[in-house]
Parts: C-alpha cells; structure tokens; sequence
C-alpha cells in the first residue's frame, strides 16, 4: 500500500511538472517579447524590466522552464499588475468559493444521479428505467453556462424563488445558501446523468455476484441487499470517475460564476482576460491544474482504501 | 469516461464489410433514427444556410431593435434588430464547423500519438502516457482562456484548443485498442507471415479501431460545441459580428429581462444538439456491438 501511494504521488508529481511544462511553453515560445506576452499590454515598463530580471530571460530555454517550474511549485506566481497585489494571494482566496460551488453541484448531482441509478438497476428494463435512461443520456452533455442560463431565467426572473445574481450576504448563511442553490444545480445537472448510469451499470453487476445470491437464499428483502450490500460495492467506479470529473466540474463552475457574477476563480480569470491582466490569469491556470491533480492523487487513495485489490494488480 | 465502456470488437472487420447492416441496426431504433434525422437536418441546414435563412444574418435594422417573435421574424430580433433566426441557421454552420475541425484534429493527433504509444517501444509509451495525463490535468476553460489571451480569438485558435483538449481521449481508446489487438491471433499470424508494421495497422488494426472512434467523435461533438459556445459566450471564441449560438447567447443574456426570446432561442439549438449527438452516438455504439445494447445505456 505504502509504495503504491508513493509511486502515485511521484507520479502525480510527474504530470503537474509537465503540465506546467506545456504551459510555459505555450506562453514562452511565442514570438516576441515574452516579457510583455506573460505580463500583458498594460503592464509598465518597470514590471517588465523586473520581470525579466527574475524570470531570467537571457537565460537557456531550458534553464528558463525548470525555473519556472521551480517558482510556480513554490507558489510564486508574480504580482498582479493592476493591484501589485502576490497573484497567489488572490487566486487562493476565489478558489475556495469555486471549489465550494464545484462540491456542492457534486452534491446536486450525488443526491439526484444516485436515487436514479438504484430505482433503474433494480428494475432492469422497466419503463421506469427507460425513462431514468434518457433522462441521463439527455443531460450528460448539456453545458453547464446554458443551464445556469435558463435556470436564471425560470427560477430568478420569472418565478422569482432564487436571488439571480452574486454570491449572497456576507455573514448571513442563509442567504448564502439561497445564492448557491442554482449556480450548483447548474453545475451538476450533467452529472445527474454520469452518476445515474454509472450507478446503474456497477450496481446490475454485483447484483449478478454470487454473494448476493446467498442473501437473496438466506431471505433478505431486496432493498436491504441493494442499500446495505450492493451499493457500498458499486459506488467505487463512481469514485474513479469523480477524480477526473473534479476538472470537469470546474471549468463548469467558472461559466457558471460568470453567468451568475459570483465571485470565485471563475470571476477571478474572466475579469483579468477582459482587463489583459495576465499574470492572474496565468495564476489561475497554475493554480486549477494543481488541484486537478491533487484531487486524483486523493481519488487515488480513496480507491486503495476502499478497493485493496487494485493495489495489488498495481 | 466513455472508453470504459466500448467493447473491444472480436470480429476482424466489424465496420467495413457490415456498414450496410450497421446502419439498419442503427435506423432501427427510434433514438437512433430521430437522432440521425436531426443531424442530417442540422447539416443540411448549415450547407445551405443562405438559402434558408429569410434574412441577412448580420444586417443591422436599428428601428426593429428586440422585437418579439412574429410573422415576419419568426424568432424575432436582437438588440440590434438583426434577424434571430437567420443568425441561429448561421451559427450552425459555425458550430459544426468548429466540431468538425476540433474532432478531426484531435482525432489525428490522438489517432497517431495511440498508434505510436501501443506499437512503439516501452519508454515511448510510458512518455505519451505521461504526456496526455499532463495535458488532461490543464484546466479545460481557464486553460483555454489563457490561450486565447496570448494568441488572440479566432477560429485557428479555437481549433487548437479543442484539438489539445480532445486529443487525449483519442490517443486513450487507439492506445488501449492497439495493445489488446497487438496480442490477438490474427495479429500474430500476420506478424508471423511477415506482414510489415505498416501493413499490420492498415489492415488489422484501422479497421478494428473504427467503430468505438466513430462513436468518441460522436460524443465529442456534444462536449466541443458546449466549449465553442461557452468560449464565444465569454467573448473569447468566434467574434461578432460572426453568428455563433454562444455569442447569440451572451448578446441575450446581456438583454435577458427586456427581450428573453434571444437567450431562449439561442440555446435551444445547442441543447437539441447536444441531445441528439449524444442519442447518436449511444446508438451508433449499440448498432456497432449489438451484443451489449441492453446491458449499457
């Protein structure tokens, strides 16, 4: 277990280095001035001068990359060029809203897909699980911005039970609460559909396991064996799915933030995109692909816990 | 996520030789059909869209701003009293364009790359994998965004954004296609006989590798016009005065309260759309391996 875990970490270690590798590539290796390409139009001629200082930018390529590699692990992702403000101070504080969005549209998805998934694996072929089908297979593909979209418009304009815009009161949860609602539904309505079907799928088979043949023998009801017995088994391909959706999920978020203006790293990067404020925007990407592969490293582990097979098969 | 589910095909040529039945297979079920209609239907739409559309989709008629739909715009008109409807059967045409594009490229780039990682040597393979998880791992819209900022908006950029982004799924499906193929009997015998590296992926494993990377076109589609027009939304994908359904959207988003027919009827073609290519391509994948049709959805 110990040196499977290590051999994931180093290896999701691996990936972020040459994600960023991509990235420095992608803004370096465009002809002209890199000095204004990564700070953006509006930066002075001060920063650009302290940016090439530090960046080294007479330096080898080579060199050039694993520096900044090297900064961007430590945190140092440059200074805001309108604020001066450290941009991973203010890419920190709009991540923990948009993770939260991100969660709690999991959470929507969770609490919707699940129920599906199980009413449709326990009446295979029914007309109920026709209709769980292509309610799941209609959603999966819906972008997330047209649902916030047209939720805004059904439930804030007209109905009139959501607030339409920002993230709520500070300090009051309530309302907090009441502005999140939306937004997440938003979020996660596509995942309504994974969920449902990937539930339904693992779920029909173990149902086929013989184990549950047994309790079935032994005379316990249905629902007992699918809750206490089935479910905890099926949920695991759910999981796996779940660290790779976590990128999914946020990119919807950031539409989402944008549609609703909440604030959040959504927010954060659409508005230095607009005020050609860079190094944000940069930041932002840094900052997203590092929980991206931290949430994976942590899928991971929940995966050895819960399933110690996989460990072995390496 | 959807490779996981695609069988490996154990006849030797389940596409080429079997299109006539595949398609039967397909029309047969009502998703399929309907599906297959609406795209045909959104294809003809965007190849003839200046015979269809009853007006021109960019001219400006400032006295018609917003109007509500009627006889003579039946969708109505925007904030600068441009005809909606026209605008929609253009902006097909930019959407499937871009779709095109952006599946094409990525699955060339994913098709070779696959090719090369399940043939190639084990230190190439290792290297491709680390490659496409790393490319996985950048954030899809951010990532984007910031592309779009340092090489500005257009089409070109648009193309390499999804082609960057899909990819990997492509080089995931041919990857793991190659290698399990790369071991089946027929592969060896013709390895055996001699058959070249060339002749061996041209006549073995292409034709395998057909069908489960029709039915991930078919599934992209959906996900790469959702990007197309959440870029465009934010300004940064096809640029005005362009008719994109995402422009179309953020336009009637920015006028949500006095005119909600632009915003309503602006995402509607992308919701049919996504619809439909999803239908399509679950049922392209049941005609394809009918063994397992009621087993998935």
């Amino acid at each position: 277990m110990g040196s499977y875990l290590v051999r994931r970490f180093v290896l999701a270690l691996l990936v972020l280095c040459l994600a960023l590798l991509i990235l420095f590539l992608l803004i370096y290796a465009v002809p002209g001035d890199p000095a204004t390409i990564a700070l953006g139009p509006r930066a002075s001629e001060a920063q650009k001068l302290l940016f090439r200082e530090r960046m080294g930018l007479d330096d080898p390529l080579v060199v050039q990359a694993v520096r900044y590699i090297g900064l961007m692990l430590r945190g140092d992702m440059g200074t805001d060029i309108l604020s001066q403000r450290p941009v991973a101070d203010l890419v920190l504080a709009a991540l923990p809203r948009t993770v939260l969005l991100a969660l709690v549209g999991l959470g929507w998805a969770v609490a919707l897909g699940l129920p599906l998934g199980v009413v449709s694996a326990l009446n295979p072929n029914s007309w109920i699980d026709r209709v769980v089908g292509v309610i799941s297979t209609s959603v999966v593909a819906l972008p997330s911005f047209l649902m916030a979209i047209y939720g805004l418009m059904l439930f804030s304009v007209t109905l009139g039970w959501f607030p339409a815009i920002g993230a709520g009161e500070p300090g009051d949860f309530g309302d907090q609460v009441r502005h999140l609602v939306l937004p997440a539904l938003a979020v996660g309505i596509a995942w309504v559909g994974y969920i449902a079907r990937l539930v339904r799928v693992s779920m029909l088979e173990v149902l086929g396991e013989n184990h549950v043949k047994t309790y079935r023998a032994f005379g316990v009801s249905n629902l007992r064996i699918a809750l206490r017995f089935v479910l905890p088994i099926a949920v695991v391909p759910v999981l796996s799915v779940l660290g790779v959706g976590m990128g999914n999920l946020l990119s919807g978020a950031v539409l989402v933030e944008v549609v609703f203006s909440r604030p959040g790293l959504g927010s954060l990067a659409y508005d230095a995109v607009v005020s050609r404020n860079f190094p944000v925007l940069f930041g932002s990407v840094v900052v997203t692909t590092a929980l991206y592969v931290t949430a994976n490293f942590l899928t991971d582990t929940a995966i050895a816990l819960l399933d110690p097979r996989i460990v072995e098969e390496g | 996520m959807t490779d996981a589910s695609l069988a490996v095909p154990r006849s030797r040529r389940p596409s080429l030789g079997q299109s006539g039945a595949i398609l039967r297979r397909l029309a047969s079920s009502p998703a399929g059909a309907i599906s297959l209609g609406f795209i045909l239907l959104l294809f003809a739409v965007a190849i003839f869209a200046p015979l269809v559309a009853p007006f021109d989709p960019i001219a400006i008629a400032p006295r018609d701003r917003m109007q509500p739909p009627s006889a003579v715009h039946w969708l109505g008109t925007d904030q600068l009293g441009r005809d909606v409807l026209s605008r929609l059967i253009f902006g097909t045409r930019t959407a499937l364009q871009v779709a095109l594009a952006g599946t094409g490229g990525a699955f060339l780039v994913g098709m070779c790359l696959g090719m090369v990682s399940g043939l190639g040597p084990k230190w190439i393979d290792s290297l491709l994998v680390l490659l496409n998880d790393s490319l996985k791992a950048l954030p899809l819209i951010l990532f984007a965004l910031a592309l779009v900022s340092i090489y500005g908006p257009s089409m070109v950029t648009l193309g390499v954004i999804i082609t960057l982004s899909m990819a990997p799924g492509y080089f995931r499906v041919v990857r793991n296609q190659v290698l399990v193929l790369r071991n089946a009997d027929y592969v060896v015998a013709a390895q055996a006989m001699g058959a070249s590296w060339l002749r061996q992926s041209m006549t073995h494993l292409l034709p395998n590798l057909i069908g489960p990377i029709l039915v991930l076109i078919a599934m992209d589609i959906p996900a790469v016009i959702g990007i197309e027009s959440g870029l465009s939304f934010l300004g940064q994908g096809v640029q005005p005065p362009n008719a994109s359904w995402g422009t179309m959207l953020s336009e009637g988003y920015a006028y949500l309260r006095q005119a909600p027919h632009i915003a309503l009827t602006a995402g509607a073609p992308i919701v049919l759309a996504t619809i439909a290519f999803t239908f399509f391509g679950e049922a392209l994948r049941d005609a394809l391996d009918p063994r397992g049709a009621g087993d998935r959805r």
